[in-house]
């Protein structure tokens, strides 16, 4: 008979005590298991894995704000850059793919971003190798729209349902344009399940998000100050325009249907560049820091940086916390085990007795102390994944938090040897008692 | 030869300072397969004696020769794989282990002689002494008459050469007194194993050929107690 058949044994023996001090390092070890769940579900989110571009290009500013805003559409955007501007990015021989959002408005109910873009941002990936999938049929005119699954489950939206749009935010006016779902997504759990999805040339054609030309020209102005090539062609484009109206004073100004290119602006671009050449994104990026007008950024850096200053440390937090949880149960099997050396002391004399040696007596302690830590930590972990399985699809459908329930991250690994050592030190004291157990006393008790 | 001791001597540390003498034996044997009882009263020294001679106790001076080895010289590692290898002990509380079955408290006394489990072997001395349908009964739902049956298995299982008794009928009821002392004398004689049976009651040694008082060797007073200063 094996010692680890023996202190098992002996556990089945005070089978109550056993059970209550495994599971309260279980509850321990579950608890850790759910925070390092929902932890790696947040960090997914947050991360470059959430996104399929490589860079993210906007106005001057702060890069976290300009990800936040683009990616993630919980901050306001920072200011516009000309649609010119996506045309020249989009001649980069590097770029093989930029996608303009335009942004700032929210829906009526729910108060949901709104984002123009054009079809490009469909049919590219969402995340490396996941497509958008969704149920209805394509923008075809101005005012169609396509919501995330969450727009569509909190506001009870879905194809052909009618809404209206806030201008500039949650406190703006309200728009006159009625907007038709045309499309619902399924769900991605990125911040895409809660953005309504407009025609980029429908967002232009909102009463209100024309600019009069005379500031147009002026931000041009200011923009294109360095590269008088351009400036001059925008500034053809805007007396063209200026001629045209003259012609025709019934068409508002900055109308979507007749304004030009230089007339328009994108709040962000999305570019994705040659997979072949990974240092293309890096050129690009660091091109464009050297300009004014515009910044290129990582949309992992940002957040990385605001993960581990914030988030990242509150989840460290988290697991301290239930690190700490697990050692208190440490002690609780300390406890249980160490009372329990005055009751056990004859039958640890028999044993040393029947030819048992110091060493054997030792093992056999430390041996039950590790196993009540490991099946506590076996139990907790498979109790702590199995309850990430069953609210997974809750917390998805309340959070949109996407719960990968297996994922098993790098603390999950060392998690095991970690509550073995905990098992060595919390049975260490027991052990040692029982090793200097004298036998003619023990069995005279 | 089973057992020799020769010039034993032993004393315990007084709270009060000093040492207490309570044994002294200038010389005992015992041959192999020979049967003895050792008769003497409480407080006699015959349960330190008998821890002596298992190599529980250590003697403050002597030799306690075991299948002829001196066990007091080895080192208390030996010494435990060598009692468990050689010496099979009768408690007179039976000593069962709660937690294991009567199989696996008989396994366990084979557990730790370093010749392996012989499960086999086990159930066979189970059967032996007529528990072979008990094998899976955790000792508190036994008998205090099987439990000491048990205790007898448990004994045998590593083929010892010598068996120490201490009053193992004490705690047996009186019909079954006898049917254990048959059972650990029969055992002893078909393993060919010594047994020193230790005993105050005149009746549970009145079958043996041999009978010893211990108070007729043990001179304590041959121990040099330290006197407190």
């Amino acid at each position: 008979m094996s010692l680890l058949r023996i202190a098992w044994k002996n556990i089945l023996q005070r089978r109550v005590a056993s059970l209550l001090t495994s599971l309260s390092i279980g509850l321990g070890v579950m608890l850790m298991v759910l925070v390092l769940v929902i932890a790696g579900a947040v960090e997914t989110a947050f991360t470059q894995r959430s996104i399929g571009y490589d860079l993210i290009v906007g106005p001057k500013g702060s890069d976290l704000q300009l990800v936040l805003s683009a990616v993630y559409r919980v901050q306001p955007p920072i200011e516009n850059l000309p649609y010119m501007y996506l045309e020249q990015i989009r001649a980069d021989r590097r770029v093989i793919s930029a996608v303009p959002l335009a942004f700032g408005d929210v829906t009526q109910q729910g108060s949901f971003p709104i984002v123009g873009t054009t079809p490009e941002f469909f049919e590219n990936d969402y995340m490396p190798g996941r497509k958008f999938r969704f149920r209805g049929g394509r923008i075809d005119s101005l005012f169609d729209a396509i919501i995330g699954a969450e727009v569509a489950r909190t506001n009870g939206w879905d194809v052909g349902t009618q809404f209206s749009i806030l201008h500039g935010g949650a406190q703006g006016s309200l728009h006159d344009e009625l907007f038709t779902v045309v499309a619902v997504l399924e769900p991605t759990g990125t911040a895409n399940d809660r953005t309504v999805f407009l025609n980029l040339q429908g967002f232009y054609a909102i009463e209100g998000h024309e600019k009069p030309i005379d500031e147009v020209e002026k931000r041009l102005r200011d923009f294109y100050a360095a590269d008088p090539q351009r400036l001059t062609s925008a500034m053809q484009q805007l007396e063209q325009y200026r001629v045209r109206r003259a012609a025709n004073p019934s068409i508002p100004e900055g109308q979507a249907m007749d304004s030009p290119p230089a007339m328009q602006e994108v709040t962000a671009i999305l570019v994705k560049t040659r997979p072949a050449t990974p240092f293309d994104a890096i050129s690009l990026s660091s091109e464009l820091q050297k300009g004014f007008q515009a910044m290129a950024v990582n949309p992992i850096r940002p957040i990385q940086r605001f993960m581990a200053s914030v988030v990242g440390n509150i989840q460290k937090a988290l697991v301290v916390l239930t690190a700490i949880i697990i050692l208190v149960s440490g002690v609780g099997i300390f406890v249980s085990i160490y009372n329990s050396m005055v009751d056990r002391r004859r039958e640890i004399g028999v044993m040393r007795a029947l030819g048992a040696a110091r060493h054997h007596v030792f093992g056999i302690i430390l041996a039950e102390a590790s196993l009540l830590c490991l099946g506590g930590a076996v139990g907790g972990w498979l109790a702590g994944h199995a309850l990430a399985i069953v609210a997974s699809p809750w917390v998805i459908q309340q959070t949109g938090l996407l719960i990968d329930p297996w994922a098993i991250s790098a603390v999950e690994a060392i998690l095991f040897p970690a509550l073995g050592l905990l098992g060595v030190l919390v049975g260490f004291l027991p052990a040692l008692t029982a090793y200097r157990t004298d036998v003619a006393e023990a069995l005279s008790s | 030869m089973s057992l020799l001791l020769e010039n034993i001597r032993k004393t315990y540390r007084q709270p009060e300072g000093g040492r207490l003498p309570v044994l002294g034996i200038e010389h005992f044997q015992l041959q192999r397969g020979e049967q003895a009882a050792l008769i003497g009263s409480s407080g006699g020294g015959k349960t330190t004696l008998l821890n002596i001679i298992a190599g529980i106790l250590t003697p403050d001076s002597g030799q306690v020769v075991i299948d002829g080895r001196d066990i007091v010289t080895m080192p208390e590692v030996v010494r435990d794989r060598y009692r468990a290898s050689r010496i099979g002990i009768v408690f007179q509380t039976f000593n069962l282990l709660p937690a294991f079955t009567a199989l696996e408290n008989v396994m366990l006394g084979m557990t730790f002689s370093g010749r392996g489990v012989d499960q086999n072997f086990a159930r066979e001395l189970l059967q032996r002494v007529g528990l072979g349908h008990r094998l899976h009964h955790s000792p508190k739902r036994l008998s205090v008459g099987e439990q000491q049956r048990v205790a007898v298995a448990r004994s045998l299982a590593n083929k010892p050469v010598l068996l120490l008794a201490d009053e193992p009928t004490a705690n047996v009821d009186p019909a079954n007194q006898q049917l254990i002392l048959d059972l650990i004398r029969d055992s002893c004689r078909d393993h060919n194993v010594s047994l020193l049976l230790v005993t105050h009651s005149m009746e549970a040694a009145a079958s043996f050929q041999r009978i010893e008082r211990l108070q007729d060797f043990n001179r304590p007073e041959l121990c040099a107690p330290e006197r407190s200063a």
